[in-house]
């Protein structure tokens, strides 16, 4: 009897050995594949934008970078793209919610790799780097100058500059020095007795001033992080070494991240995103106006003249497809935002649409609850993660950011 | 007292043993998933037409704006020309829709229809859902694809 307990007990220890620890390895084939998908050296060459003649012209870039940081672009004199779009942080601001010439209802969005976006604002307003770049000059919020005042600007301060880049200057003389479509009464009332010819001008030079942002937005790119070295180790099948080595607990991250937390069914590829938008059941901020996300942003891009099929565009219109084949209504665009993508995300709390929450502990436990959204339907569904799992995905997390 | 113990470690180690070869087999095991059909030419759902749909340049991308080719025969294997065809779809198994909006664009004959505006944003079983007007009457049909 002795002799059989004792055989069972070697034979059962082998067993476990074998099956629990050396036999079995770190990663599946398939969480193989899917974590080479998400290695930055995955990420394409930037594709030329064929709706900016511009976009990969130096003098455009230095332009536009010129004029990223100039506070003269704004209604005060105290606003630039920078001020929220801040170089040492992101270009992000560290804010709940945007503060310009006033405090926004959203999140400022960082930089890098923005050029590859198919839709651009949390929810999509817009559907190209340059027109991007237009809506903060105007909106009364952010920089609050209107186009006309710009283009006046622009001859003055860079008409040099523009004319080598955009040809020449439409004469302005008899242009108002404040006058935009949008804006104050008093500038919409000096638009509106502007000619149409006089009106195209000032629209095209507004253009160009998006155009040469974008052209300079375009170098923000993201760059290598310690996901990234582990993550082609275990492709080429070489130990990861040094800080490329995860821990035990951010390999559980990693695998919860791509298993059962479903995190990567919207954060995928080589930025972590699936460029698209989804209800995820985030609450809306107490005091902020209404915000329902890419269900009203459909009509504003739609109606935006600096869109894809407007006359500003330069090249063809096969380029406008994502515009021509967008969801225009139904359920699952209300309170729908886009997926953000998460590189660099660790640095950069606080999290969301509005900034609701303050740290990714948050995040995770919001998506591991996933309460029901308080308007359209919320895609997620409750995980119930424990806090060690929890913490493991926020420890990988991390591994984007360093 | 020394027996009771070794009996317990003979039960446990028996157990342990046994819950080794289960997870050995069970480890090994091909994935027997049954998938859905993901066959690129059917019959529509009252065999009114016979349908195929490829990827316009062959290959499936995940997070690219595609073109499909949706080509329309009779039963009898005469193209379907003239064809009004709506396009809907979705995600079954994470209840939602398409993240576009595709549409039949171009007909490029011989009963070929371009249907543009495909975008597959995360890896799945997407559904492509065709409903079909033409001279011989009304039909749908769906099509599965699996990235």
């Amino acid at each position: 009897m002795r002799r059989l307990a004792g055989v069972a007990g070697l034979l059962a220890l082998a067993a476990l050995i074998v099956l629990g620890g050396c036999g079995k390895p770190e990663f599946s084939d398939a969480e193989k594949k899917t974590i080479a998908s998400l290695a930055l050296n995955t990420l394409p060459s930037l594709k030329p934008d064929t709706t900016n003649q511009y976009a990969d012209l130096p003098a455009a870039a230095a332009l536009g970078s010129t004029l990223f940081f100039d506070v003269g672009m704004s209604r005060d004199g105290t606003v630039s793209c920078s001020t929220c779009h801040k170089i040492d942080r992101q270009f992000q601001d560290d804010l709940p919610q945007a503060v310009g010439v006033g405090r926004t209802n959203r999140r400022t969005m960082p930089l890098a790799g923005v050029a590859r976006n198919p839709w651009f604002f949390w929810d999509g307003r817009r559907d190209s780097l340059w027109a991007q770049a237009l809506t903060p000059l105007e909106n009364p919020l952010e920089q609050a100058g209107n186009r006309a005042a710009f283009a006046h600007y622009i001859k003055k301060r860079f008409g040099e500059r523009y004319e080598r880049i955009f040809g020449p200057l439409p004469d302005l003389s008899s242009v108002p020095a404040n006058a935009s479509p949008l804006g104050s009464d008093a500038d919409k009332a000096a638009w509106n007795a502007m000619p149409a010819g006089q009106q195209d001008d000032v629209n095209r030079v507004y253009a160009n001033i998006g155009k040469a942002i974008a052209a300079f937005e375009r170098s923000i790119e993201p760059g290598q992080t310690r996901f990234d070295r582990f993550a082609i180790d275990l492709a080429t099948g070489s130990k990861p070494e040094g800080d490329a080595a995860f821990s035990p607990e951010e390999i559980l991250g990693l695998k919860l991240f791509i298993g059962k937390a479903n995190c990567v069914t919207c954060h995928n590829g080589p930025r972590f995103t699936d460029n698209s938008f989804h209800n995820t059941g985030v609450p809306p901020v107490e005091g902020l106006p209404l915000d329902r996300g890419r269900v009203d942003a459909v009509a504003q891009v739609q109606a935006d003249p600096f869109n894809c099929l407007g006359k500003f565009r330069d090249g063809d219109e096969s380029a406008c497809r994502e515009l021509r084949f967008m969801v225009k209504d139904g359920v699952q665009i209300m309170r729908a935002y886009k997926t953000p993508s998460l590189r660099g995300a660790a640095d950069r709390a606080p999290y969301m649409h509005a900034g609701q929450f303050t740290t990714l502990d948050e995040v995770v436990a919001h998506y591991s609850k996933a309460p029901l959204a308080v308007e359209g339907v919320s895609e997620v569904h409750p995980l119930d993660l424990s806090d060690r799992e929890r913490a493991a995905l926020v420890a990988f997390l991390k591994t984007l950011s360093d | 007292m020394a027996s009771v113990w070794r009996y317990i470690l003979a039960g446990l180690g028996l157990a342990a043993l046994l819950a080794g070869i289960l997870a050995a087999v069970y480890l090994t095991l091909p994935q027997s998933a049954v998938g859905p059909d993901t066959s690129r030419s059917k019959k529509t759902q009252n065999g009114l037409f016979v349908a195929s749909f490829e990827p316009e340049r062959g290959v499936v991308r995940q997070g690219d704006l595609q073109s499909w080719v949706l080509t329309l025969k009779t039963a009898a294997g005469a193209p379907v020309e003239g064809a009004a065809i709506a396009v809907s779809g979705g995600m079954p198994q994470h209840d939602h829709g398409l993240p576009t909006s595709p549409q039949a664009t171009d007909y490029l004959g011989d009963g070929r229809y371009r249907i543009d505006g495909i975008k597959f944003t995360m890896s799945g079983w997407w559904q492509l859902h065709f409903s079909i007007s033409a001279a011989a009457g009304s039909d749908s049909v769906a099509f599965n694809i699996v990235l």
